[in-house]
């Protein structure tokens, strides 16, 4: 009886494991279509494409060696199948065995497979951070190389450091020296996306006409805020996924209901980030500014990711509601700065990242800001460092920016041949 | 045969068309334009910097009618596109030298 019960165990953990991760999947969707929202629609077809490949090249870099740099299992993921057992009849009995002696309250005990399955799509997070910042200007395949690298490479070393528990090169371990905490991925995911964006956009340079000789900062507006919305929203559903997965077990009172309260804190604090966003730039602008008020949403969303299990409902309400405010003026400020984020997303995944690891020890007794201060900067100094010699790199070899005439044309044209909306191409195979 | 255009905001077609079809008026074509005259562009606001629209959205209606209508046509344009307000638009008319009907091959004013 008690192993039919660790049996059940298993297979409700793997279950949620897998369903979550599938939300977590459907971020790489939100990701489009925000994007796809935000910049000008002669853009359209190659900000999508780069969110397509960037997630197909997330998921194939981590298997070949992402995921065994970052937690072990080997390259092509040879030693995880069957949970490391000889064969399929062996494994039954070596989950029972890693059951009992874990306990059933104990740690979570799932299939190797699905904690892979649940790993890479962070990673492709990660990913689709950077594809909206360098929005607009920069070469579809200079962005494939750097994909590679980014998530075959610097995302698993500092993933490694942290939730895989290994030491930075050998001088510290951020867990066992700092006790750094970072629940589902503020610093680790978020911080290093933005962090990585950073690299690339300060190299790359802003878009033509996005800032003046005298300092002005001009517009330009976004081409489809419905599909911006629609990103957000779906942005905001996977998210549910992002953070209660990362409780990484269901099967016990304690848990399902900590999975629970994760999910209410996540909800709360993307809630907070838009009412603070959209009041704040009411404030400042006078109009109720929709992309600040998603922004908004997704400024929540991160400032709750590094510990969305132990604040109170209003606390995590208000973790969220200081990010969305956080996020108006990081955005205003980047501007002045001439650091041009087409969406946002410096400002939304690395300054609210910054701020939600900073927010752990308010409510966790476990951490301390000395060691979320050195978390942080860990990630950011490795990733910025690395980022920004791969991006160099590229831009020796083959350049990162598109030329100035065809910038003005779109990359759709220039790097996909094709246009998003080809409503006037003539009379053959048209439809007009 | 007159042709008779018209610059109107947008929102004052129905209004037009209405007064054109009670005059008598068998047809018209309608075009969504863009452009400035006296009211110039106005200012719009994106993530905290405005920007200056300087083309306005307007509709532009053509309408070729007899010589006896001109007069009608231009005076329920004036009236019904009013608003008093800057950018209400103008009104064209130039003369046509000849109109065809494609279906029939008739023409002049037999086309209209």
């Amino acid at each position: 009886m008690e192993n039919q019960i660790f049996e059940l165990q298993y297979a409700m953990d793997t279950f949620y494991f897998l369903v979550m991760g599938a939300l977590v999947m459907w971020m790489a969707a939100g990701f489009a279509m925000l994007e796809a929202g935000l910049v000008r629609s002669k853009n359209t077809t190659e900000i999508l494409t780069k969110n397509v490949v960037l997630f197909a090249i997330a998921c194939t870099a981590y298997l070949v060696v992402g995921y065994d740099i970052m937690y072990g299992g080997g390259m092509f993921l040879k030693d995880i199948a069957l949970d490391g057992a000889a064969n399929a009849d062996a494994l039954t009995a070596t989950v029972l065995a890693e059951s009992a002696k874990a306990g059933f309250g104990g740690d979570s005990v799932y299939s190797n497979a699905s904690d892979f399955f649940f790993q890479v799509v962070f990673v492709a997070t990660a990913m689709s951070i950077v594809s909206g910042a360098v929005a607009e200007r920069m070469k579809l395949w200079a962005f494939v190389l750097f994909a590679v690298v980014m998530t075959a490479f610097i995302y698993p070393m500092e993933g490694n450091w942290t939730w895989g528990g290994g030491s930075v090169f050998g001088l510290y371990s951020l867990g066992d020296d700092f006790g750094f905490s970072d629940f589902a991925g503020s610093g680790i995911v978020h911080l290093a996306g933005a962090t990585a964006a950073l690299a690339g956009v300060i190299l790359l340079g802003a878009r033509k006409g996005k800032y003046g000789p005298n300092g002005e900062v001009n517009a330009i507006p976004g081409a489809n805020l419905p599909l911006a919305t629609l990103g957000t929203f779906i942005l905001w559903m996977g998210w549910f996924g992002f953070n209660g997965g990362s409780v990484l077990k269901l099967g016990d009172i304690a848990n399902s209901n900590l999975v629970a309260m994760v999910f209410l804190n996540t909800n709360a604090a993307a809630a907070g980030g838009v009412i603070a966003a959209l009041v704040i730039a009411r404030m400042l602008f006078g109009k109720a500014d929709l992309t600040m008020a998603l922004n908004g949403a997704l400024a929540g969303l991160v400032a709750i990711t590094a510990g969305p299990d132990t604040p109170t409902p209003l606390m995590a309400t208000i973790i969220g509601a200081i990010g969305g405010s956080l996020v108006v003026f990081s955005i205003l400020t980047l501007d002045k700065m001439k650091i041009d984020d087409p969406v946002g997303a410096i400002s939304v995944h690395g300054v609210v990242g910054i701020w939600g690891l900073l927010a752990v020890p308010l409510t966790n007794d476990g951490a301390t800001f000395t060691g979320q201060i050195v978390g942080g900067l860990t990630i950011f100094v490795w990733v910025f460092v690395a980022s920004f010699i791969t991006w160099y790199v590229i831009k020796m070899i083959m350049g990162v920016r598109v030329s100035e005439e065809e910038e003005f044309e779109g990359t759709d044209l220039s790097e996909c041949g094709m246009e998003a909306y080809p409503e006037f191409t003539g009379s053959r195979g048209s439809g007009l | 045969m007159k042709l008779v255009m018209a610059i109107i905001k947008p929102f004052k077609l129905d209004d037009v068309r209405e007064a054109l079809s009670e005059i008598g008026v068998q047809g018209i074509t309608v075009t969504e334009v863009k452009g400035f005259g006296r009211q110039k562009g106005h200012t719009e606001l994106y993530r905290g910097a405005e920007y200056v629209v300087d083309f306005l959205p307007k509709v532009k209606i053509e309408a070729v009618v007899g010589d006896d209508l001109v007069d009608q046509v231009i005076e329920g344009i004036q009236k019904s596109a009013h608003s008093g307000k800057i950018g209400d638009g103008k009104i064209f008319v130039s003369t046509i030298e000849q109109a065809v009907r494609i279906r029939t091959g008739e023409s002049g004013d037999e086309a209209l």
